[in-house]
């Protein structure tokens, strides 16, 4: 996709080959710098606070920003933790040859905690074959840090996708049970970030919390990050299903009064294939997705997520059982 | 279903998609009932940037709970118990852009009992937006967030004179508040207050001017954001530079770099420092983001410096640059906000974290309470909860630091509780020191 880029030339990256005329008020430095250092530092901190972190990785473009952000806070060295993928089962194939490449590339090490397993091992309910797996993530996500006893999750999440999530810490704690409780966080006072946990604790650090739609997609044009292909425009067979495009699958087929129709589509975030809708679109380069989703109507969840429709407190819920 | 807000027209603003914008961090304060949340619900739909379905579940959430109009709160009140209570338990962050600015919005909570919430929605802010009844006027409350505002290090006020459809747009109203606003605002030494009359149930002068008010021909509060000055691009390399190091990553060759987010001035290559608190000088060779190298870094970016020298130079050390050197101490006089449930009291051991290092403290003496009614400070020997002073802290080894007035990184600090591990205070190192430092003007 790197060829379709039209590079914002006022960044600092632009800025660093020789001295500016003037440096003093070229000392600014502009919204993603700032937030792309937050994080940064976020990672830092995270890494030198906690025991075993892992960062989370689902093949979305926030989990792809967050690689390209480990890269930037830790390289030349190895990255501080592995990488965790709590897989579905339901997975887009693109999504999951994304995953392989980048994690080969990058030469760090993959955990995959897998749903299927913990329905074949009998912590969860078998949703059956059509059944979202979405929220069964939160158990096989649970049993992974109990198995490997990460102490620090980094996740990908951002406070404008949802109102509990707009309520949240940049580090979140979680009790012994996973849970997060809303009405007990922490003061957290400046970048001073205390990372110390009671025995069974856990926390999630989101160092994409003050970061857009567009903030994302504008740094990863930028920054040149690669995505999978189900992000840009492309034809594809879907569903219309509660109001949304949901992609025929192994696990979404059409049901008695639906009709399959083959449509030009990209996807806004990337989830269990049962619960994540695609959207209409004939945005096929960065640039064109950055004007869409500047102009777009309707918010990054609503347009995309199921599982999100259910009540207006469904995130703080799942939350509250230990979700991301 | 079509959003029905008896707005004020909306902004007319093109969907243009600006690449680079400045960051503003503002914290919206106040008291309860004041119509905070209103008012960044408003900010929020008439800068388009609230989806249409997050209005649709707004109106919906408004009708279910009886409520014949839009209400806007509902927008940032993300929480169940407090959609349930009507009222803000934490800070929701919200996220707005004008064509040159991003506004990452903490919409702190209004109660006094969520003291501590506030302090974190404004510990990183560059403007405070107050929120004031103008039926009712300043409010203890009003007053406690200001002035926690203004020890936090918030040089600007825009104060929105809210309500003023219920006082049908009287001049005298607002006039009370911008009295009031700027006497108490000189008082806390803050610098710039700008007062806007404005109605954010109906949208005047939100984002759009209103004609309601033929006697104000100042800045709506949008405007009045835009023009706040941004601390983070305003480092020099006059001011002190400073990088608490985070992290050390070793090359490949053996040499190793001090990763860190510079907190203060401009590192450059070239510079000269110094270690501390060891002592140890030596100059920068090169300054990166990963693989970019940079002629030079400004407060606010997360880098990695080389050095010439090869030191043993660890996390919780700091690199100071030639301008104004910090102090290696081992006793704090500081300003507290005490967040626990029960009283901070001299002799209790703590942790302070002060930038990346972490060490054993106890509270030695507790010199002095604020009143923040008076705005003096009262000879006192504990705090209580959400309760202003002045104490000593002794620490079990030297730290780095600047007094909080000339930076908010190197003069911060919490207090950790070492057997739950819950943050239990903001501390501001250097003097309690009220009162005015510039010109404070009345804009508008």
């Amino acid at each position: 996709m790197t060829d379709t880029l039209d590079r914002p030339a006022n960044r600092l990256a632009d800025r660093v080959a020789e001295p500016l005329p003037g440096w003093r008020r070229a000392a600014g430095a502009d919204h993603l710098d700032l937030l792309e250092a937050h994080a940064i530092f976020v990672m830092r901190e995270v890494a030198a606070e906690c025991r075993a972190p892992v960062l989370l990785f689902s093949g979305g473009k926030d989990s792809a920003v967050l690689l390209h952000l480990a890269e930037k806070a830790f390289r030349p060295g190895r990255f501080p933790f592995p990488v965790l993928h709590v897989d579905t089962g339901h997975n887009f194939p693109e999504v999951v040859a994304f995953r392989d490449r980048r994690l080969e590339e990058l030469g760090e090490r993959l955990i995959v905690a897998s749903v299927q397993d913990a329905i074949d091992r009998g912590r969860v309910p078998d949703p059956g074959r059509w059944g979202s797996r979405n929220r069964l993530q939160s158990v096989a996500l649970l049993d992974a840090i109990g198995e490997h006893r990460f102490d620090a999750c980094i996740g990908g999440a951002r406070r404008d996708e949802d109102k509990a999530r707009a309520k949240e810490r940049v580090l979140s704690f979680r009790d012994d049970q996973g849970r997060w409780d809303p009405k007990r966080q922490r003061p957290e006072l400046w970048q001073l970030y205390s990372g110390q946990l009671l025995p069974g604790e856990h926390l999630r650090a989101f160092p994409l919390s003050d970061w857009t739609e567009l903030d994302v997609w504008q740094y990863v044009a930028r920054e040149a990050i690669d995505l999978p292909p189900i992000y840009f425009a492309h034809s594809r067979e879907v569903v219309e299903r509660d109001g949304m495009l949901l992609a025929i699958s192994p696990w979404v087929q059409p049901q008695p009064g639906e009709h399959v129709s083959e449509r030009t589509v990209r996807f806004r975030t990337v989830g269990d294939a049962t619960c994540t809708g695609a959207v209409a679109s004939e945005a096929a380069t960065l640039q064109q997705i950055i004007a869409e989703t500047a102009a777009s109507r309707i918010s990054e969840r609503g347009a995309t997520r199921a599982d999100d429709r259910f009540s207006e407190s469904a995130m703080e819920d799942r939350k509250r059982e230990g979700y991301f | 279903m079509a959003p029905n807000l008896s707005a004020a027209e909306t902004v007319p603003t093109e969907p243009t998609v600006p690449t680079s914008m400045d960051l503003l961090r503002l914290a919206a304060v106040g008291s309860v009932d004041d119509g905070k949340s209103t008012l960044i619900g408003r900010l929020l739909h008439d800068t388009k940037q609230l989806f249409d379905d997050q209005l649709v579940a707004v109106e919906e959430a408004s009708a279910r709970r009886g409520s014949h109009a839009v209400d806007l709160s509902f927008v940032t009140d993300g929480l169940r118990a407090e959609r349930e209570q009507g009222i803000t338990i934490d800070v929701a962050y919200r996220y707005a852009a004008t064509p040159t600015r991003k506004l990452v919005i903490a919409d702190c909570p209004g109660h006094v009992q969520y003291t501590r919430n506030m302090a974190t929605g404004a510990s990183n802010a560059d403007v405070a937006l107050v929120v004031v009844d103008a039926q009712r006027g300043l409010r203890d409350q009003t007053r406690r967030h200001t002035c926690i505002a203004a020890l936090l290090g918030v040089r600007h006020l825009v104060v929105a004179a809210n309500k003023m459809d219920l006082v049908d747009w009287d001049p005298r109203a607002y006039h009370r508040v911008v009295e009031d606003m700027t006497s108490l605002a000189e008082r806390l030494g803050v610098e710039a207050v700008s007062v806007v009359p404005v109605s954010a149930l109906h949208g005047d002068n939100v984002a759009a001017p209103s004609g309601k008010a033929p006697w104000y021909d100042g800045p709506t509060v949008l405007d009045a954001l835009e023009s706040v000055p941004l601390r983070t691009t305003t480092a020099t390399r006059e001011q002190p530079a400073r990088l608490p190091v985070q992290w050390v990553l070793r090359r490949p060759g053996g040499g190793r770099a001090y990763a860190g987010m510079v907190s203060g001035g401009v590192l450059a290559p070239g510079d000269p420092v110094v270690v501390l608190p060891g002592g140890r000088r030596a100059s920068i060779t090169s300054v990166t983001v990963a693989d970019r190298v940079l002629t030079e870094a400004p407060a606010g970016l997360s880098v990695a410096v080389e050095l010439d020298t090869d030191l043993d130079v660890s996390r919780g050390d700091l690199l100071a640059g030639p301008v104004g050197a910090p102090r290696v101490v081992e006793t704090l006089e500081a300003t507290v906000c005490w967040f626990a449930e029960g009283p901070l009291r001299a002799g209790t051991p703590y942790r302070v974290k002060h930038t990346t290092r972490v060490v054993p403290a106890r509270v030695v003496a507790v010199t002095g309470r604020l009143d923040v009614r008076s705005l003096a400070v009262e000879r006192g020997s504990q705090l209580e909860e959400n309760d202003i002073g002045t104490v000593t802290v002794a620490l079990s080894s030297p730290i780095v630091v600047d007094d909080y007035r000339q930076n908010r990184v190197t003069g911060s600090f919490v207090l950790i509780d070492p057997t739950t591990n819950a943050t239990v205070a903001a501390g501001m190192i250097g003097p309690l020191h009220l009162g005015p430092t510039g010109t404070t003007r009345q804009r508008g």
